[in-house]
């Protein structure tokens, strides 16, 4: 039977604008969790019902650690923020599928707008061969050093042109134009099918790791349903995120809405 | 435990407690099967089952609200004929009882899926007439006492179990759309389906759910809910499947109190993977608390 973790909070640190880096102690979700997957945080409050989804930005088995850096966007996520190195929080997971790493890919591109950039750290230190980062964000790109420091070659956007390049993460993937044979992506749904668009002419299956509202996270209420056309299929069916995802490949998904 | 009694009856099916789930909260059971052991539970309402499979509405179909939220699923699900091959042989594997809830957008879409399910094993059927997430059939038959009546008595033709028919809070008088059902033919009543509302998000200057409206449950409709039981179970002689913002034995309590026979957990296993065995120990716990050994005792004692 699965169960629900109560998790120590080990830190918890305001790293950007309304961005939160959080260390919890929950060995029994760090021994079984993937690149790519998520977590379900309660807020312990009846206000608040739902649990919150959170991607797992870092996954350290042996001191049974997960990583969460995640956005303040609402109520929930304002809860989680006061929260103190010490304080428990009630977790379950990990939940979805994570990213299938391909071992025969040497160039793997990774693309992460705003706050899907945190999955793709994990991804990061996983994956073999040549990794080619591309971080976007408003006007604050997170985690480019921690890249940088797993030897990834980081290219940086932002909207405003106050770091990196003037413009979104795909524009300037298209820019550099790099080598490219396993691309992964995670951020907003308008950037995500920017990233298919590029890997539909790579001639690529990108991963790409869709959000939609979720209620449950675990498959029941089927409230996070997202389009997806199979290879092979006539017609496209709803798919839950929490589930099937959320981790989708970017030609079966049905981006035109 | 020995010398309490939780069990109860509805139609002449013996349920070992009055608890079971509000459907499309729990799925068939697959999911919450991984928390909760489903032979606990008195029965599985299972999601709604149509003739043939349904989409459901655009995304996003989930917005939480204060001590509650709002769902516009609309009613996904794979169709009759996956239902009998994946879900039923699933469900009895458990010593529970299987409640099916159908749905459809016309009489004859929901005769059509009551045909089909008749001689399947299951228990009771629960025929959804209060879904506000459907643009035809749902809420719209079950609104008016004329149309209650009408589609109770069609598909009541098709059932050789006992038929259930659940109702919407989106009423003026629940009392006569319950007597309608009644009087169609229903054997049991189950209520109360989600109360429709809306979010609006200030900063986008749009509704937070693709449908716009929805169906708003959770603690916050309790009120709502164990006032129109109250009201139904004065004015009916079916027994009543309470729910609506159930979340542990106290709040059961209160359904069985103003008529309920048996109490469905909802939503809150969003919030709780274990409400559902929370309350089915909530509710023992209450009944050693105050020496009562049968639910019958206080079933419906408020005047």
């Amino acid at each position: 039977m699965k169960s629900v973790s109560i998790a120590e909070i080990i830190k918890n640190e305001n790293i950007s604008e309304n961005i939160y880096d959080m260390l919890i102690s929950v060995p029994e979700i760090a021994k079984e969790a993937k690149a790519g997957q998520f977590i379900n945080v309660y807020t312990g409050k009846g206000e608040c019902l739902l649990p919150r989804p959170i991607s797992i930005c870092g996954i350290d088995e042996k001191k049974g650690t997960i990583r969460m850096v995640f956005q303040v966007v609402g109520k929930g996520t304002e809860l989680f923020s006061a929260l103190k190195a010490g304080d428990t929080v009630k977790v379950l997971g990990p939940l979805g599928n994570g990213y299938d790493i391909s071992e025969e890919c040497t160039n793997n591109v990774l693309i992460g707008g705003g706050i899907g950039v945190p999955p793709l750290l994990e991804l990061a230190k996983r994956l073999k061969g040549k990794k080619q980062v591309f971080i976007g964000a408003r006007t604050n790109p997170i985690l480019v050093k921690e890249f940088k420091a797993l030897g990834a070659d980081v290219y940086v956007a932002t909207d405003d042109g106050s770091e990196g390049f003037k413009g979104n993460a795909v524009e300037l993937v298209r820019k550099i134009n790099p080598d490219v044979d396993a691309i992964y992506s995670c951020g907003p749904k308008i950037m995500l099918k920017a990233v298919a668009d590029w890997a539909e002419e790579k001639g690529i299956k990108a991963q790409v790791s869709m959000e939609e509202r979720m209620a449950c996270g675990i498959g029941a209420c089927v409230g996070c349903a997202v389009k997806i056309k199979k290879e092979g299929e006539s017609d496209w069916s709803n798919l839950k995120v929490c589930k099937d995802g959320p981790v989708f490949l970017s030609n079966e998904v049905v981006w035109n809405e | 435990m020995s010398n309490i009694n939780t069990s109860i009856n509805i139609c002449g099916v013996e349920m070992k407690n009055p608890v079971t789930t509000a459907s499309g909260t729990f799925g068939s059971g697959r999911e919450y099967g991984e928390f909760v052991d489903l032979n606990r539970l008195g029965a599985v309402t299972v999601k709604g089952v149509a003739a043939h499979p349904w989409k459901g509405n655009n995304s996003p179909r989930i917005a939480e609200t204060y001590g509650g939220m709002l769902n516009s699923v609309g009613l996904q699900n794979p169709g009759a004929d996956y239902f009998m091959e994946n879900d039923i042989p699933f469900l009895r594997q458990f010593d529970t009882k299987i409640i099916v809830n159908i749905c459809g957008h016309s009489i004859e879409e929901y005769c059509e899926v009551a045909e089909k399910l008749s001689d399947a094993d299951i228990d009771l059927f629960e025929l959804n007439i209060s879904c506000p997430n459907v643009s035809e059939g749902g809420i719209a038959f079950g609104t008016q006492p004329v149309m209650v009546e009408k589609v109770v008595s069609e598909v009541k033709k098709y059932t050789k179990r006992p038929l259930i028919v659940k109702l919407s809070p989106n009423v003026t008088d629940i009392t006569e759309i319950a007597r309608a059902a009644v009087s169609g033919g229903a054997d049991a009543l189950s209520l109360i389906n989600t109360l429709m509302g809306m979010r609006i998000d200030i900063h986008r200057r749009k509704p937070v759910l693709a449908n716009k409206i929805g169906g708003f449950s959770g603690p916050a409709v309790k009120p709502v809910a164990v006032r129109m039981v109250y009201q139904v179970s004065k004015a009916v002689d079916v027994p009543i499947i309470g729910m609506g913002g159930i979340s542990n034995g106290d709040d059961a309590i209160e359904f069985i109190m103003a008529g309920a026979t048996g109490v469905a957990v909802g939503t809150a296993n969003f919030a709780n993977p274990f409400a559902t065995i929370e309350v089915v120990e909530g509710i023992e716990n209450y009944m050693r608390k105050y020496g009562i050994k049968d639910l019958s005792e206080i079933r419906g004692i408020i005047d």
